[in-house]
């Protein structure tokens, strides 16, 4: 089959590779209809996640039909449309029983890597790096799918395949961001970061009862698509203050509650930037924290800082004096795929959410370079690959 | 650097099975002819590999061993030691782990107490037999089949000399053995009432003198490692009845028409070793 392989930092190819095979019970195997570029996958062609390897297949947020189960699979059937979330899990650990399915204790068969680093592992990940179970991901023809009775969702009939896609990864990190911010009815809301991400966060927040939500980006379609789709008002960071533009614009108090959908690769037009990009490219540092220390400073007091950026090592200059002595909440993590699509299909199906508009450009695999360096300069909001293509 | 801080053994008030002093835990080989044999051993070894030359490299592999053990199994077979100090004793070495299992103790016991199970997680163990209700026979898995032809097949015998059902197990490795070994395995409710929490210690006895001991101070956190992979493999087995693997997936490592490798959980002592590279 075709699959588009990480060779190296910003070195994507399309390579013929066998096809996958069912390795364990509750496997299944999924052809790929739909499979998207995630901004998290730039941390990875950018090199700023270790344990990648030449010939690794990327990609983690797809949807596709079921051809083929393994034995100990009970609710899938070979046929089935469906949306698999990008995080695996078990089903049978206690966080997986807790609904913290992104903490799943036995999906990483590398767990060892982390627990060295996090002094904990967490769940596998389709196609993110070795730490993270080091399973082939999503832009193939086919791909394995784990626990696949968990993870693999059957999509209802009136929800189309361009919405579906993004129920993998996007609309529940997206949900999930505004579920930990605390928002109660009336609350002002701050997103930085006007990706797939950030535009689900700004219409979960408004679903959850915000009043009011402030959108922070600098890439002008971004913005206008933060505005005119999702709701938001805007900030370019490029031309405000960003802490003065929000004390204004709440009254002096700040955001009630403040979403960082941007994560370890953040930019900014000042001095920060530079500190954190020399720092990261000495190894000093791994990540650059910039939209992390601007929502502490910018939360209101008593408020809630709600972290789904990813952020992969160490981090600098947190102002933490802030952060106590405001009292904030901090709430973080990698998206409980399995917690909040059932939840999400049927927001998708009522119309509350519409992720479709999310998907700018659809491409080959054989256009995959080219797709992620369109995304990397940020020239696409999403770009979604057709395997079958 | 010397590791000052307490066996977790003593933290925990388990596990303080001391293992016999037999087998290649007993010194044979005094120090000079230890140190020329490791040196020798250690430029054979790289050259023979360098020239391909597998016996060359077998034989320095030998010599290294030899001198890094101070344990040689043919002068010990022609009744050869130049030793010094025929008394001396290696410390043992701990390693101990725990983690719990969400599922009941009895369960969990039962599973464990079942020693022929035992490889299906521990993929360092080829077979375990049980001889009696207390005696089992202990074979290893060398993935390695250069070391194996050196070494052999890695077998011992162990004695269960305590337990209590459902709660603790007791093992020492039968004299002779060729690591000396011994350990104990509790099973206790976890907090919540909803899992088990299963506390394992092992010491062994490493071939062992001053060469051999900074060496296998090496090699620990390997042993470690590979003891927690096993038990972590012994959860995921419990809690999802199978065992999370990447060995034997496509990618663009392998060539369209090439045949995938077995999955791990029959053939995951390679994966050790690509583990350990990973490193």
């Amino acid at each position: 089959m075709k699959a588009l392989c990480y060779n190296g930092i910003g070195d994507l190819r399309t390579e013929r590779v066998p096809d996958p095979a069912i390795l364990n019970p509750k496997d299944a195997i999924i052809r790929v209809k739909l499979s998207s570029v995630c901004g998290s996958d730039l941390h990875l062609l950018n090199g700023y996640v270790p344990s990648m390897r030449e010939g690794d297949i990327i990609g983690h947020e797809f949807m596709g039909e079921v051809v083929e189960v393994g034995s100990e699979v009970k609710k899938l059937r070979k046929g089935d449309r469906v949306v698999v979330g990008s995080i695996i899990g078990c089903g049978e650990c206690h966080y997986c029983k807790s609904q913290e399915w992104s903490l799943c204790d036995n999906s990483n068969p590398h767990a060892w890597m982390p627990e060295k680093v996090y002094g904990d592992a967490t769940a596998g990940i389709f196609g993110y790096s070795h730490a993270f179970g080091g399973y082939a991901g999503s832009h193939a023809e086919f791909i394995r799918v784990p626990f696949a009775d968990h993870g693999a969702f059957v999509i209802p009939e009136n929800i189309t395949d361009e919405s579906a896609v993004f129920v993998s990864d996007a609309v529940p990190t997206g949900f999930m961001a505004a579920d930990m911010a605390n928002i109660r009815p009336g609350s002002v809301v701050a997103v930085w970061g006007c990706g797939g991400v950030g535009q689900m966060a700004i219409q979960s927040a408004f679903l959850l009862g915000a009043s009011r939500v402030i959108a922070i980006d600098r890439e002008p379609e971004r913005l206008r698509t933060a505005r005119e789709i999702s709701g938001a008002e805007v900030l370019d960071f490029s031309q405000v203050n960003i802490q003065e533009a929000l004390r204004e614009m709440t009254g002096g108090r700040g955001p009630d509650s403040c979403i960082d959908a941007v994560g370890m690769e953040a930019v900014s037009e000042g001095l920060d930037y530079y500190y954190d990009k020399a720092k990261q490219f000495v190894r000093l540092e791994t990540d650059r924290p910039i939209v992390l220390r601007e929502a502490i400073v910018a939360c209101r007091k008593g408020g809630t800082v709600s972290i789904v950026g990813v952020y992969g090592g160490l981090i600098d200059a947190v102002p933490m004096g802030a952060a106590m002595n405001k009292a904030l909440t901090f709430r973080m993590g990698q998206q409980h795929s399995q917690k909040y699509i059932p939840q999400l299909l049927e927001h998708l199906q009522s119309g509350k959410l519409d992720p479709s508009f999310l998907l700018t450009h659809r491409m080959t695999l054989d256009q995959g370079m080219l797709g992620y360096d369109m995304f990397n300069k940020k020239q696409t909001m999403r770009v979604v690959f057709e395997p079958a293509a | 650097m010397t590791d000052k801080k307490k066996p977790v053994s003593q933290v925990l008030g388990i596990g303080q099975i001391e293992p016999e002093v037999s087998g290649s835990s007993r010194l044979n080989v005094g120090s000079t002819e230890r140190i020329w044999s490791a040196a020798g051993g250690a430029f054979l070894l790289t050259f023979g590999l360098r020239q391909g030359s597998l016996l060359t490299a077998l034989a320095g592999g030998y010599l290294a061993y030899r001198g890094a053990s101070g344990h040689c199994p043919i002068s010990e077979r022609i009744g050869r030691n130049t030793a010094e100090a025929e008394n001396q004793v290696p410390d043992a070495i701990e390693i101990s782990k725990s983690l719990t299992i969400n599922r009941p103790r009895e369960e969990v016991y039962k599973y464990w107490r079942q020693l022929e199970n035992l490889p299906r997680f521990m993929f360092h163990l080829k077979e375990v037999t049980q001889i009696d209700p207390r005696r089992s026979h202990w074979v290893a898995k060398l993935a390695d089949t250069k070391l194996a032809s050196v070494l052999g097949k890695v077998e011992w015998e162990a004695r269960i000399i305590e337990e209590v059902e459902n709660e603790r197990l007791v093992w020492k490795s039968v004299e002779g053995a060729r690591i000396d070994n011994a350990g104990e395995v509790r099973f206790v409710d976890s907090p919540d009432g909803e899992g088990t929490e299963i506390h394992a210690v092992i010491h062994y006895r490493p071939p062992v003198g001053q060469l051999g001991g900074a060496i296998m101070k090496l090699f620990n956190p390997t042993f470690k490692q590979m003891i927690k992979q096993d038990l972590r493999r012994f959860k995921q087995l419990m809690e999802t009845g199978e065992i999370a693997t990447i060995k034997g997936q496509t990618s663009g490592r392998l060539k369209e028409n090439q045949p995938l490798d077995k999955p791990s959980s029959e053939y995951a002592s390679t994966d050790e070793k690509h583990e350990g590279l990973m490193l």
